[in-house]
């Protein structure tokens, strides 16, 4: 085998100058991204070292030390938790006489932990070598070890380990069987204003507005960039999409492409979805448009890439720490060139109303909420998956659908987002009283919400970037003060610091800092009985 | 009478030699006050009082429980100097364990003679970590600097009698 | 000419003006570490962090615009810097007492200005590596704030690039462009804008400490 410097070598003049991907790749063959091959990349791209290094100490899934010959990572979002995650873990770890994050002496195994794998609808998960292993059970886990004991490859393991559900409960708009694009251009832009077509990631920025924006901004190149990096814990909504309607998405962003007059396009995807990739390989390459080229980049462990600036950063090859905004993609995004970033979501909605026009989605929703929206439901009910609901649905009707008989609380919008109490399971998803993402995590009556709380702040503290004071420090302090209160040792004055630390990650560079403290406090706030027996 | 108590933890006494540059102004102090538990009355336990202060950090067992009884009897707990504030030059001892620490003063260190660990049950058990007073009870006043000048102690203490809310001016805040 | 109101001063300002560059032409100060004129800024540090028409928002890189009300000396501001100043001291190992840097440190100087007396958190005693591998030069990584002056001066003034950013969240560590990870194989030199520009003692220049007296330093 050539070494890793070598190797480095050819994958760049096979998979050209991106050194994120071809760190991925390096990754993949050697279990590690060795240092002669940092140095290599580094000379060969003419970067400097740091840029290459500071890609591999920032992504998730990129490591400078050798890890096992199976490299194992547990989901650790709340779902998981919910289904017996952490027992599950302990048992892998004893199985193959491993500590956790610690390589086995002989190199068979290193087993971890990573943030949510948008495997909700069918955890406990876990990613082996960065492909998803869903519906975990004491058996599984235990034959999994038994196949790693034997050095069997990922190649040989059956093939029911590695098969993924779509769950697709509810079909509604965008589900139809949309025929090709009537309306393109300037018609198409019409529609979708007509239409109240907004950005499906949370934030609601009206699309026609952000395509017309990027087109008429000043610029010598122009690109339009699909943000299929989906990592707020609960929403796997993307991954069903990228399953099954990619043609629909890549028809999207073409369409886009046409009006902005851009030539390449990028499809991001987080990296716990890399078991797509022979499916969106085909499909792109089964794609005939000339004019238009749409290039798979992977994303490789790091949630705050879903932040379209740090996004933007990460396709560039760079650590994914969000930009200074203003100024914003659409007149300087990618290489500072105008840039449309849209979710999967979006892009799919805007091909269906190039091929059925925008007024039958005008008349679903609400007044300011037109459409439907896809939810993402996990936790305790009976048929978790995707549910397409016009906006407006209220969350009892949410749960009536996906069988929680017995909820307690239902978290909006992930681990970013709100929790609400059943006092509130009136409320609506939509722009104007609920606006998500789509991830919809429920919590039955038998559940105690400080393991949320413990959750969440410390998938922040992981996931945090680093750039600035009040997110780098305040969630690491928000996770070690859950910490404490969780394990007996917290007091009345750790409970106030929680409210305190709310209010300074509110100074945060961008939106995870912001909203890193918003899920606990709301806990704190409406469940109290919940943490008071635990605090001194 | 007001009643004041002082101690040194993990400390050098260095802030207690700045509490006596107070020089002629002591004399005035020890007018209006009674020292309880002090280096300066030798009193080793300490009795209800009105203030605390409480020079350096936590590195073992014994620090903690004088700590405990200083927040226990005092009114008013002041940490006074950075060593109390966080953890100091001692806790430049963190980044080794204790036994590397152990190692390196009784066992490997340069021109040691009959080299053992002391065992003495009589000797506290040491923290794995030296912490500041503030992570172990709640500290009503600070009083930063290494050592914290005199008249900064004046100030303090002059608040502290006449029952007002300490205010240290700029020109007494400091670090070092 | 267009104005913004900073804590109720009208404060003019040109197009491409910052709220810091108004508030420096104004000499109505905030306070900041990140930040250095004629330095493009980046906004990293937050202790120049305002209130504009009810939103956070960093001084350093917020553009100017007419009809702002910069809140700037409120009490809820105040607080803020206080905690974010004790952050960025609990995060790494501040011992200002054997600190060369001390008495001219700018960490140092914005807490005595905030009245910063204790830590309030719980300080981390974080591990981080020291590189005296340079005849000259140190880098003491304790201290290191991950402001990035270091990273623009030398890569922007000083033509030279040595210093990078790497790793991610409490990890965040500064790096340095050799082989080796030493300076000692970079071609810094100790009259490098690069080295000037650290506002800690995270890189210093050698056999020059604690050379003026305490009571006659910068920020005594």
């Amino acid at each position: 085998m050539a070494s890793a410097a070598e190797h480095a070598d050819l994958l760049i003049e096979r998979m050209g100058s991106n050194p994120l991907q071809v760190l991925i790749a390096i990754q993949k063959a050697f279990n590690h991204v060795p240092g002669d091959a940092i140095c290599r990349i580094a000379s060969a791209l003419d970067l400097p070292l740091s840029r290459i290094l500071g890609d591999v100490e920032f992504y998730g899934f990129l490591s400078r030390e050798p890890l096992g010959v199976y490299s194992v990572l547990m989901s650790d979002s709340i779902t998981d938790w919910m289904l017996g995650s952490r027992e599950l873990f302990l048992r892998l770890c004893g199985n193959l006489g491993v500590s956790p994050g610690v390589t086995r002496s002989d190199g068979l195994a290193t087993v971890g932990k990573t943030s949510c794998t948008g495997m909700c609808d069918q955890g406990p998960a876990l990613l082996v070598n960065g492909i998803a292993v869903a519906n975990l059970t004491g058996d599984r886990i235990d034959a999994i070890s038994r196949l790693m004991e034997k050095k069997i490859p990922l190649v040989a393991w059956p093939d029911e380990y590695f098969h993924v559900e779509s769950n697709i409960r509810r079909r509604g708009w965008l589900f139809q069987d949309w025929e090709g694009a009537i309306f393109e251009g300037e018609a198409l832009l019409q529609e979708m204003t007509d239409a109240g077509l907004r950005g499906r990631g949370g934030a609601g920025f009206p699309t026609a507005k952000k395509w017309a924006s990027c087109r008429d901004a000043p610029g010598s190149e122009r690109y339009v960039v699909c943000n299929a990096d989906e990592g707020e814990p609960g929403t796997f909504k993307d991954r069903v999409l990228l399953q099954h309607c990619a043609g629909r998405l890549f028809e999207g962003m073409a369409l886009c492409a046409r009006i902005v007059r851009a030539k390449k396009g990028f499809l991001y995807v987080r990296g716990e979805y890399r078991y797509l990739e022979a499916h969106l390989e085909n499909l792109l390459a089964a794609r005939r448009d000339t004019d238009f080229e749409i290039e798979l980049h992977w994303g490789a462990g790091a949630y705050i890439c879903g932040e379209e600036s740090a996004l933007l950063e990460s396709i560039e090859g760079k650590r994914g720490i969000p930009r200074v905004r203003p100024p914003f993609p659409v007149t300087h995004g990618l290489h500072g060139m105008p840039t449309v970033v849209d979710n999967v979501e979006t892009f799919c909605a805007a091909s269906a109303i190039a091929a059925g026009g925008g007024r039958e989605f005008r008349s679903l929703g609400t007044a300011g909420s037109h459409g439907t929206k896809l939810l993402s439901v996990s936790g305790d009910c009976s048929r978790p998956g995707i549910y397409e609901y016009p906006f407006g649905v209220s969350v009892d009707q949410i749960l009536e659908d996906c069988g929680a008989g017995n909820a307690l609380a239902v978290q909006v919008g992930g681990a970013a987002g709100t929790c609400l109490d059943a006092s509130e399971f009136g409320r609506k998803v939509c722009f104007e009283d609920l606006p998500t993402s789509g991830s919809v995590m429920v919590f039955d009556r038998t559940r105690n919400m400080q393991e949320a709380a413990l959750n969440f702040s410390r998938f922040f503290a992981r996931e945090s970037c680093g750039f600035c004071t009040p997110c780098r420090v305040g969630t690491e302090i928000l996770a070690q003060t859950m910490e404490r209160i969780s394990e007996g040792r917290g007091t009345g004055e750790d409970i106030f610091e929680i409210g305190n630390l709310g209010n300074i990650l509110k100074a945060s560079h961008c939106g995870l800092g912001q909203s890193a403290a918003r899920a606990v406090r709301d806990m704190l706030k409406k469940f109290p009985e919940h943490f008071e027996g635990t605090v001194k | 009478m007001i009643r004041l108590a002082t101690c040194s933890l993990a400390g050098c006494f260095g802030c207690h030699m700045s509490f006596l540059d107070m020089d002629e102004r002591f004399l005035d102090l020890v007018e209006r006050v009674e020292f309880d538990r002090s280096p300066f009355t030798d009193i080793k336990s300490i009795g209800k009082c009105d203030i605390g202060l409480v020079e350096g950090g936590l590195c073992n067992e014994e620090n903690l429980a004088v700590l405990k009884k200083f927040r226990e009897n005092c009114v008013i707990l002041v940490a006074v100097g950075a060593c109390a504030i966080n953890g100091g030059i001692p806790a430049m001892r963190n980044h080794f364990s204790i036994d590397e620490c152990l190692a390196e003063a009784y066992l490997d260190g340069v021109g040691i003679e009959n080299p053992q660990i002391p065992s003495d049950p009589e000797l506290p058990v040491l923290l794995k970590k030296v912490c500041p007073v503030h992570e172990a009870v709640r500290i009503d006043y600070f009083l930063p600097g290494c050592p914290p000048s005199a008249g900064a102690f004046e100030v303090l203490l002059e608040a502290l009698l006449k029952g007002e809310t300490p205010e240290l001016p700029r020109n007494f805040i400091h670090y070092d | 000419m267009k104005a913004i109101s900073l804590d109720g001063i009208m404060a003019p300002f040109a197009e491409g003006h910052t709220v810091m560059d108004c508030a420096l032409a104004a000499n109505i100060p905030i306070p900041h570490l990140c930040y250095l004129p004629r330095c493009v800024p980046h906004g990293s540090c937050r202790l120049c962090t305002v209130k504009i028409d009810g939103r956070f928002a960093s001084a350093c890189t917020q553009p100017a615009m007419e009809g702002q009300h910069v809140e700037i000396d409120t009490e809820e501001l105040r607080q803020l810097r206080l905690s974010l100043l004790r952050m960025l001291f609990v995060e790494g190992n501040h011992y200002c007492p054997s600190c060369e840097k001390s008495g001219s440190c700018r960490l140092q100087k914005a807490a005595y200005d905030e009245g910063m007396l204790d830590l309030h958190y719980r300080p981390w005693y974080p591990k981080r590596e020291m590189d005296a591998s340079h005849p000259d030069i140190l880098i003491d990584r304790d201290r290191c704030i991950f402001c990035e002056l270091c990273v623009k001066a030398s890569r922007d003034v000083d033509g030279k690039n040595i210093f990078g950013i790497s790793g991610r969240g409490t990890d965040t560590r500064l790096v340095v462009n050799s082989k080796s990870g030493l300076l000692a194989d970079t071609d810094i030199s100790a009259q490098d804008r690069a080295v000037e520009v650290c506002p800690v003692g995270a890189i210093l220049v050698k056999g020059l400490g604690f050379e003026i007296p305490i009571g006659k330093r910068l920020y005594d």
